[in-house]
């Protein structure tokens, strides 16, 4: 039998088990946690940072979505400090990449422009970076625009623990870190591709798509998310 | 092996070594390679050959002696002599003198200001042994305190004396050691590791580089001890590809140590056994922390993940892990046979023991030293470092790379301990000390250790892959004397915000070097900005 903890989120008194995360709790409490990295039935990797919350008696900041529960933990989730350093995460992912949303196939549609409007990030201080970054369109049924991809890598985990194709990985390091397929080959030309799309799914920008998707109109398919949660469960079972 | 057998080895080893009348002992660590002390090696062995003296003096080949900026170095016994500069042409005067006066023109006089003030614990036999040759380490004790924790002492005794022995970690960030091993020890897990950390990357550190060059047995022995107090089967050591002299040395070190029975199975005739491993890390910088080091063991990219889990509980292949840096494990052995209170009074209260340090920079004498914690700044820089050369001040030293600080001339007296060296904005790191004079800009010194971390980024977290990338370029404008003061507001949010969402190490600490120089030198950032422009 799996213990459970009480511990209070923003002063709310809430009760998890022991296997569960602060972002888990916090979702199912619906206290608002952003997040882009994570996605429900897929390992979490702690990566965008955005989740970051306060827990009293430590002196340092935790990502909730890769924490765990602790009886007694005192979890503030919102907090002047973060609010200030999610805006400048999200300025950071805007002045990385080149993101137009006017001509955006996700216009509307995305996670990131989603999560601007939330949290009020309507201009930046930081200093566009414009990188010249390529587009792969040699898949016949979709699409990567680097330009838009903020290296969430969850293609990367659908793909490995969803699919078990491991058709995506990451190359590269730093600031020139890239998605690419196989060993860095066109798309179209992967042997390991199984062309499900489940990584398109997934995506939270437009930079995964269906083609002959104009702008707006890629929709991500919101019924495919909660089954991959509980393929996971059926699996752990 | 039994006792007597050991003993008789030991014994044998030893009077091969006294059959000598002299020894002529020469540095063939890198950096006294890289200044040709092979050859003079090579002209020693001639001269010697040529004079029939084959069986009356040994040349040896050792590791590192020390004053690195003025090697070739070299050492006699028993008249313990050192020369410095040795060139191939002096072979012949160096054994005119031997056993009398030492050659002037060369000689490093033994009460020159280097050697004051150090104490050699994890370097005792680096100089003395023959790292290519076990018998040497044999002779000057190596495996001796690994037969006496196998044979004599319970995993629980051996864990208490390192414990009470109050040794940190030497990668830089000082975590009790003992805490860790016995955190791994009560782990229960049928299968966990070692892992050796020698992955060292910052700019200006060559400790590590040295320690397995000199005495690369000291290092498999302090690993096969915590194997034995934790309960672990196999380890690894990962090494950064470009030391390929220390890798060659390891390799060998490892094959002899299998072939004597020091490693591999029922050690000592016990039911003890440890396998080791080499493993080459491909020159990724952040391959030093030690969750993206573990990735990158088990063939994954080496990026971190957040902690917790610690390797402790969840390492390599998921199963409990004790890693430590290739320092801490040259420790142990000197800790099992001298006790834990002799190690624990040397250094400093809460620092005890020794710390191996890199000298480099603007210093009159450049090398490898190892010193008492606690020592202050000052004794090192301007004592066994000798001082600024030409004539020049001392601006400030770098201490931990590119996640410390700069330190400035006001606190020289400060003691170097780990608590000490935090409160400054440094940390203690893993001993690269960079020194400074006056013509240094720090601007430019914040620069270069952003473009470092900016370069060894993984990538995976954002403020690290991108806040590296913008405080970058807004150090450039300090130092091209085109920032406003809007930049330098915003490099300062940067740094904080950097240091307080990365995900590890690297992008937490990569403000350090500018947060340090903003603290002691922030003239120097104001200088740079440009002039507010006249409204037309």
């Amino acid at each position: 039998m799996m213990p459970v903890k009480t511990f209070k989120i923003d002063g709310q008194d809430v009760s998890g088990r022991e296997d569960e995360t602060i972002l888990e709790i916090a979702r199912e409490n619906d206290i608002f946690l952003p997040t882009l990295c994570n996605i429900a039935g897929l390992k979490p990797v702690g990566a965008c940072r955005l989740c970051m919350v306060e827990v009293a008696g430590s002196n340092k900041l935790l990502p909730a979505c890769a924490t765990r529960v602790q009886e007694g933990m005192e979890v503030t989730t919102n907090s002047e400090r973060l609010q200030k350093y999610r805006r400048m995460i999200l300025e950071m992912l805007f002045v990385e990449g080149n993101h137009i949303c006017s001509v955006c196939v996700a216009n509307g549609h995305c996670e990131l422009q989603w999560l601007a409007e939330k949290l009020g990030v309507d201009h930046t201080r930081l200093n566009y970076m414009f990188p010249a970054k390529e587009v792969d369109v040699s898949h016949y049924r979709y699409a990567i625009d680097h330009n838009r991809c903020i290296l969430c890598t969850r293609c990367v985990r659908v793909c490995a623990e969803i699919e078990g194709a491991h058709t995506w990985d990451v190359s590269g390091r730093g600031i020139e870190a890239k998605v690419v397929t196989d060993l860095n080959t066109p798309w179209a030309l992967s042997e390991t591709c199984t062309e499900c799309g489940k990584c398109v799914q997934v995506c939270p920008t437009g930079a995964l798509f269906k083609k002959s998707r104009a702008v707006g109109e890629m929709v991500k398919d919101g019924q495919f998310l909660p089954y991959l949660k509980t393929m996971r469960e059926v699996d752990n079972a | 092996m039994h006792r007597e057998e050991f003993e008789q080895i030991v014994q044998a080893e030893r009077d091969k070594h006294r059959a000598y009348e002299h020894h002529i002992n020469v540095c063939t660590a890198l950096g006294c390679v890289a200044y040709g002390s092979e050859k003079v090696v090579d002209a020693l062995e001639a001269e010697v050959k040529e004079r029939g003296l084959e069986h009356k003096c040994k040349i040896t080949g050792v590791g590192c002696l020390g004053l690195c900026g003025n090697g070739p170095i070299m050492k006699t016994e028993p008249d313990n002599q050192f020369y410095q500069s040795v060139k191939p042409s002096d072979s012949a005067d160096i054994i005119d003198h031997l056993g009398k006066e030492p050659v002037k023109r060369i000689h490093l006089p033994q009460n020159s200001p280097f050697f004051i003030g150090q104490q050699r614990v994890v370097l005792s036999n680096a100089g003395k042994i023959d790292p290519e040759e076990i018998e040497s380490a044999l002779a000057f004790g190596a495996y001796r305190a690994l037969f006496q924790a196998a044979t004599e002492m319970t995993p629980t005794e051996v864990l208490r004396e390192v414990t009470a022995s109050g040794l940190r970690g030497r990668g830089g960030a000082g975590y009790p050691t003992g805490l860790k091993w016995s955190t791994v020890a009560k782990m229960d897990d049928t299968i966990k590791y070692i892992v050796c950390n020698g992955d060292e990357g910052d700019p200006g550190a060559f400790m590590d580089r040295s320690i397995m060059e000199s005495d690369p047995h000291r290092i498999l022995e302090g690993m096969a001890i915590a194997a034995y107090a934790v309960g672990a089967t196999e380890g690894y050591i990962y090494v950064r590809a470009e030391y390929g002299l220390g890798i060659q040395r390891l390799k060998k070190a490892i094959r002899q140590a299998e072939k004597m029975g020091f490693l591999g199975n029922n050690i000592f005739d016990s039911p003890f056994s440890f396998n080791v491993q080499l493993r080459l890390g491909a020159g990724a910088f952040v391959c030093g922390e030690e969750t993206a080091l573990i990735a990158s063991i088990e063939g994954q990219r080496g990026n971190p993940r957040p902690r917790p889990p610690y390797p402790a509980m969840s390492g390599l292949w998921g199963h409990s892990t004790l890693i430590n840096n290739v320092e801490t494990f040259a420790n142990i052995a000197p800790i099992i046979l001298n006790g834990s209170e002799w190690f624990a009074g040397i250094g400093t209260k809460k620092s005890a023991g020794t710390k191996v340090f890199a000298l480099s920079g603007k210093v009159n004498r450049v090398g490898l030293i190892e010193v008492p914690m606690g020592i202050t700044l000052r004794q090192i820089i301007e004592g066994i470092g000798g001082g600024i050369p030409d004539g020049r001040a001392f601006k400030a030293v770098q201490t931990g790379g590119p996640s410390g600080g700069c330190i400035p001339q006001e606190h020289l007296d400060t003691p170097v301990d780990y608590e000490s060296l935090r409160e400054l904005g440094s940390i203690m790191g893993s001993g690269g000390m960079v020194i400074m004079d006056d013509t240094s800009s720090m601007v430019s010194v914040a620069r270069y250790f952003m473009e470092f971390c900016m370069d060894e980024s993984c990538g995976k977290c954002i403020p690290c892959r991108v806040g590296t990338a913008q405080m970058h370029e807004l150090l450039t404008r300090f130092v091209d004397k085109e920032a406003t003061e809007a930049d330098l507001e915003l490099l300062e949010e940067l740094c904080d915000m950097v240091s307080q969402t990365s995900l590890c190490g690297l992008g937490q600490s990569a403000p350090n070097p500018v947060m340090s120089t903003l603290r002691y030198f922030r003239d120097e950032y104001l200088q740079c900005i440009a002039p507010a422009q006249e409204p037309a």
